[in-house]
């Protein structure tokens, strides 16, 4: 006797319950690819939280069923190719504009689900006046914002929000506030704005907190319907390529420096029901 | 028949917008043209639902322009010399992803923050780039305030044919300045959808992508050869000039906008004295009328280029004679306007040789 007939490998009813056919049932699926994700190889850095938060917009757009009424603006940075990935209409802005780009598609399709996708030095840098203008003007759009404290496409240079202390090509010995100034808690500026319907601030290192941006950004979603202002989601994460880390040290670094200056959870709620 | 109104350049060319169904304008205050944004804010959303919105900059209006501009509607926006710089960035942008959109830039007379008062300093910057790389905007020059609005209707056309930027190139003066306008009826908005536009993907299409980006250095040359081959094809069927008297001329005045109509007083108070002079004023400037400058240059004893610049179109007129005939040249600056007795004068000392 051997192995498989041993253990019923050969008998004509388990093969049956063991076909692909058989397994690959909706009821058994747990896991798979966003529909709204192209089968195009991501180009992010191995434990990049890029891809989580790309998949995480698909995974919206595809459980809300607007990829027909979505249109994203990549920004200039590392998600300069977002477009390659997200299986939705996209134009790609200018470094730091994104959010006017995102302003003007709204302002002609108002009935359409609008989002702008940008980095740090995009969004709080070099774009930070149309950042602030757009939140202030309320427009009915979701701004997302990944902050990773660094210029990552650039090579690893010093962000608006790079930590104090913090080394980058051009802070070597560490962000010096004399020097350098402080690191831009842009999003708790956001938060004050009348403008802004709902500001919040999650991460995507562990299942908790990408259940969490989920949420977030499923809500930036679905908020643009009540036309009640502007949706802010600041992705705070990892960049291990230009921290000079393993992809484990990097989420160390994120939890123990990025989170407490960093801090995660709600700024701004809707106060209203949506009505 | 259509409608007969006095009107100030700004106003008519925002009542011309509004009527040739434009879908949105973006816009930032600067003199001398913010009386588009504020006509346009006062007559547009209720009369087509037309969106205006004031940016908080030059560079966030254009950046606003190109969003819009993707979901394939009819925008447009306007300023004056040091906004339109502002926006260059933008330009290169939206000629290199191929869309179509109105800009209009009021000139005034530069560089830095210059002068409020009217100049074409701005030639070189609207026809031969500003922005970086190798691209070219579409560039119509009224001389009346009726062409501040036909050239709204034909910008449109020529930017939706071509899929390109195209630039209303006035000055402080035409935007200022009331004359007589007949305005054409309202061109309903736009209800078509470009299949190359950004308005949700449905399931059926591939998703559109409006970028400029192409990291492949093959595709990237490809990209910059369609869009040559594109000017080349405007520059083929595109080109729209007038010529004034200048069938039996021996000496052509050549400028554009507004100057063109000085220089027509100039040629017939040159003719009383004998002078045979003729006016040649380009209406595009890109694409240029070379070769109908050239066929001219067989014929002429002399041109005389006058411009609000330091001598700017006078090159493409150089160009054009290649040194067949003498090219003379006649600039104010600063906001000046050339005078009759300006010009007349210094077609006379140029030419005092060549007449007799």
């Amino acid at each position: 006797m051997n192995e498989k007939t041993m253990i019923g490998l050969e008998d004509e009813h388990f093969k049956q319950m063991i076909s692909e056919e058989s397994i690959c049932v909706a009821e058994n699926i747990v896991y798979e690819k966003p529909s709204v994700l192209t089968d195009t190889p991501m180009h992010y850095c191995p434990g990049c939280g890029h891809g989580v938060a790309h998949r995480l917009i698909a995974e919206a757009i595809e459980e809300l069923g607007i990829q027909d009424k979505t249109i994203g603006v990549a920004p200039v940075g590392c998600a300069v190719f977002a477009y390659n990935y997200l299986d939705i209409d996209m134009t790609e802005a200018a470094h730091g504009r994104a959010s006017a780009v995102a302003t003007g598609i709204k302002r002609v399709l108002p009935d359409k689900y609008v989002f702008s996708y940008q980095g740090d030095g995009d969004l709080a840098a070099i774009g930070t006046g149309e950042t602030i203008h757009t939140c202030n003007r309320g427009e009915n759009i979701m701004i997302i914002f990944i902050n990773n404290g660094i210029y990552g496409m650039t090579g690893g240079q010093m962000a608006p929000t790079t930590l104090i202390g913090m080394k980058s090509t051009t802070t070597p010995f560490g962000r010096d506030v004399e020097l350098m100034g402080n690191p831009l808690k842009i999003t708790e500026l956001i938060a004050q704005l009348p403008g802004v319907y709902y500001c919040t601030r999650v991460a995507v290192n562990n299942p908790v907190n990408v259940r969490r941006a989920k949420k977030a950004i499923l809500n930036g979603f679905k908020y643009q319907d009540r036309k009640k202002g502007l949706s802010f989601v600041e992705i705070v994460t990892n960049c291990p390529s230009n921290w000079k880390m393993t992809p484990i040290e990097s989420n160390k670094f994120l939890e123990e420096q990025m989170m407490p200056f960093y801090p995660l959870g709600d700024l701004k709620i809707p106060t209203d029901k949506g009505e | 028949m259509n409608e007969i109104k006095l009107m100030k350049g700004n106003e008519a060319l925002a009542e011309a917008a509004i009527r040739a169904g434009c879908d949105g304008y973006f816009g930032y205050p600067i003199t001398p043209q913010s009386e588009i944004l504020e006509y346009l804010t006062l007559e547009a959303r209720q009369r087509t639902g037309m969106v205006v919105l004031q940016a908080e900059s030059e560079v966030a209006a254009i950046n606003m322009v190109y969003g819009a501009a993707g979901t394939g509607k009819r925008v447009m926006t306007s300023s004056s010399s040091p906004g339109i710089s502002l926006m260059q960035e933008c330009i290169s942008y939206i000629a290199c992803a191929e869309l179509p959109c109105l800009l209009v830039n009021v000139m005034r007379g530069g560089p830095g923050l210059g002068t409020i008062q009217p100049s074409q300093g701005d030639y070189f910057q609207t026809v031969k780039g500003g922005g970086h790389g190798d691209y070219r905007l579409i560039t119509l020059a009224p001389s009346t305030v009726q062409e501040m609005v036909d050239h709204v209707r034909l910008g449109f056309d020529l930017a939706f044919k071509w899929k390109n930027p195209v630039m209303i190139l006035a000055d402080g003066a035409l935007g200022q300045m009331m004359e007589k306008v007949e305005l054409f009826p309202q061109i309903p908005r736009k209800i078509n959808i470009e299949p190359w536009a950004t308005v949700g993907k449905p399931k059926e299409r591939e998703r559109n992508i409006i970028t400029s980006l192409y990291l492949v250095t093959e595709v990237m040359e490809k990209i910059n050869l369609d869009l040559q081959k594109k000017y080349k094809e405007i520059e083929k069927t595109e080109i729209r000039y007038e010529m004034t008297g200048c069938d039996d001329a021996e000496i052509i005045l050549v400028a554009f906008g507004l100057v063109a109509r000085i220089c027509t007083k100039v040629a017939e108070l040159a003719r009383e004295k004998g002078i045979k002079v003729g006016v040649f004023r380009p209406i595009t400037l890109f694409p240029f009328p070379y070769d109908e400058l050239s066929k001219l240059s067989e014929r002429v004893k002399g041109f005389h280029v006058v411009e609000m610049n330091a001598g700017q179109m006078v090159e493409d007129v150089r160009l054009s004679v290649n040194g067949k005939v003498p090219v003379e040249f006649l600039g104010r600056m600063g906001g000046i306007i050339p005078s009759v007795d300006d010009i007349l004068q210094a077609l006379e000392l140029n030419y005092a040789g060549a007449l007799l």
